[in-house]
């Protein structure tokens, strides 16, 4: 992998930041854009912009190839089998809120449970307890987590026996890095009848996801994440159950007829995307999803566990140094807290440095309440960042910690 | 008593003479240590102001001579430090003083990059809700009168 020409493809990364070259390790919360993403979404609206789905003049007609040849390039992507298995929405939020809405409220039954984590965002908790205040006979289940921030499997499957209909849990923790056994949450998922959901924001910028073979029901991530545009996203489903689904929306695009006496509704995957589409968005994800595929998603991984070694061996140095999350299969994260320095302080003096970390409770509250903790500093690694940049990193770290330590 | 403007030059002066940042965040976290205490009592949701990453108190009341009278309290030493700064400058002032401050100095002393509109940077909210009390005590003010 030759970083020094990929860092060529993010202009952004040579930029300067209070007088410095910036560090960013910000890509949990979203990653830096290449130019081949932009450039495909600039070509578009410049020579190709029309409406999708609609207009039988030429230009409509190209931007409806586009934007399904995006929504196929996805699919390949993420190994769906089917093209129309893959929903554009605007973000994991989105795709979550839209089976709080259609799939669990139309399929689950009085008493039954919905099972997540105690290391969700708040994108995969909030839905379920808007849905459960408009469906007080549903119940929602949390499955506790280790301290080193796994989740507790006894716990799972002891929860998961309580007559749950739909388990929806983070594949790749966005605070802890935790990637957690798919595989094995699925088949027991299946095993009890349950549907279940996986939240891969986290997961699908780094690894290949295999969808299809890891027979999840329901994955959801964003395009923002993963070298792409910022108001696009995905849910993908298995395709017998996406048709069965009621809409989430109503409006244009998603209808088959519509009369006033009653409409009926356009197939999936149009179903589902109401209204006129993030266009140049959804060919923005699909120019991310063939850059990163370019450079290989197995090399990417690789390079990403490697940066993740290298950065905790550079902050093992780090006096009372606190990482939580230490699970043995870990994305490119850490998150951590030194002695009692306040991750405000933490983060607005490493910026100065030309550091960018995030800080805080990572929109995951219950997981920060549950280490009994206000929040943490997170470092977080993409495929484009260097060793160079990890030893700024660390270097920073114990001056910001001195200058703090008063 | 010295008026707001009066206090804010004394804040650039001080600011005026360091040219590295790391020098302006140690006075900047020195002017937080010298708060009054804050009685742990009133750090609750009651006197917490929202708007920033770390937990920010403020406390106000207003007195015999109808000035207001602010404490305040951080979990961070940096938000303590910028809500010591406010504290410093608008304590004791009357409340229509407080509401026609322009507060220049926060850009003169080069923290105006505290005032965006982020939610994780809690100046403009800590100064939302110290104007939004005084307008309280000069409402009151000029009803009793």
């Amino acid at each position: 992998m030759d970083i020094a020409a990929i860092r060529q493809d993010f202009p952004i990364l040579s930029r300067q930041v209070n007088g410095r070259p910036l560090v960013y390790l910000d890509n949990a919360a979203s990653s830096q854009k290449p130019r081949q993403v932009v450039d495909a979404m600039s070509n578009y609206l410049l020579y190709e912009h029309s409406n999708v789905h609609r207009g039988v003049h030429t230009l409509s007609q190209e931007a409806t190839v586009r934007y399904e040849q995006a929504r196929a390039t996805v699919a390949k992507f993420i190994g769906a089998s089917k093209s129309e298995e893959v929903i554009f929405t605007r973000g994991t939020t989105e795709s979550m809120n839209l089976l709080a809405w259609s799939y669990a409220d139309a399929f689950l039954t009085q008493g039954q449970a919905i099972l997540i984590s105690e290391m969700e965002h708040h994108a995969n908790i909030v839905p379920w307890q808007l849905l459960l205040k408009r469906r007080p006979d549903l119940r929602l289940l949390v499955c506790r987590i280790h301290d080193n921030g796994t989740l507790d499997l006894e716990d799972f499957h002891a929860k998961l026996a309580d007559q749950v209909g739909l388990v929806s849990l983070t594949w790749t923790s966005n605070a802890l890095g935790t990637i957690n056994p798919v595989n094995e949450l699925v088949e027991a998922a299946h095993n009890a009848g349950a549907k279940i959901a996986l939240d891969a924001a986290q997961a699908v910028p780094h690894f290949n996801l295999e969808v299809a073979k890891v027979g999840a029901d329901f994955v959801v991530f964003s395009g923002h994440k993963m070298c792409g545009p910022t108001g696009i996203g995905i849910l993908y489903g298995k395709l017998d159950l996406l048709e069965q689904m009621p809409p989430f929306m109503g409006g244009g695009d998603m209808i088959k007829e519509v009369s006033f006496s009653g409409t009926t509704f356009n197939e999936v995957p149009l179903r589902f995307e109401a209204g006129t589409p993030s266009i140049a968005e959804a060919i923005g994800l699909g120019a991310a999803c063939d850059y990163l595929t370019n450079i290989g998603m197995d090399q990417i991984a690789a390079r990403e566990q490697h940066l993740l070694q290298v950065a905790n061996q550079a902050i093992s140095e780090v006096k009372n140094l606190k990482i939580y999350g230490e699970a043995p299969d870990k994305a490119a994260v850490i998150s951590f807290l030194i002695g009692s320095i306040h991750p405000y302080d933490m983060g607005t003096i490493l910026d100065q440095y030309g550091i960018a970390i995030r800080t805080g409770h990572h929109c995951t509250q219950p997981l920060m309440e549950r280490f009994q903790i206000p929040g943490t500093c997170r470092a977080s690694f993409s495929f484009y960042n260097t060793e160079e940049e990890i030893a700024l990193f660390a270097d920073a770290l114990v001056k910001t910690s001195t200058m703090l330590n008063r | 008593m010295k008026s707001i403007a009066e206090i804010e030059e004394a804040i650039i002066a001080d600011f005026s003479f360091l040219d590295d940042w790391a020098d302006k965040y140690n006075l900047l976290m020195d002017l937080g240590k010298e708060l009054s205490p804050f009685p742990d009592e009133f750090k609750t949701e009651q006197y917490r102001i929202q708007g920033c990453q770390s937990k920010v108190w403020l406390k106000s009341h207003l007195s015999q001579d109808k000035k207001v009278v602010l404490e305040a309290d951080s979990d961070a030493l940096i938000s303590k430090g910028l809500v010591a700064l406010l504290v410093k400058v608008l304590n004791n002032q009357t409340p229509e003083d407080i509401l026609h401050a322009p507060l220049n100095f926060i850009k003169e002393i080069g923290l105006d990059s505290h005032l965006s509109p982020n939610r994780a940077n809690g100046l403009a909210s800590m100064l939302k809700q110290i104007r939004m009390e005084a307008k309280v005590y000069a409402q009151q003010t000029a009803s009793a009168q």
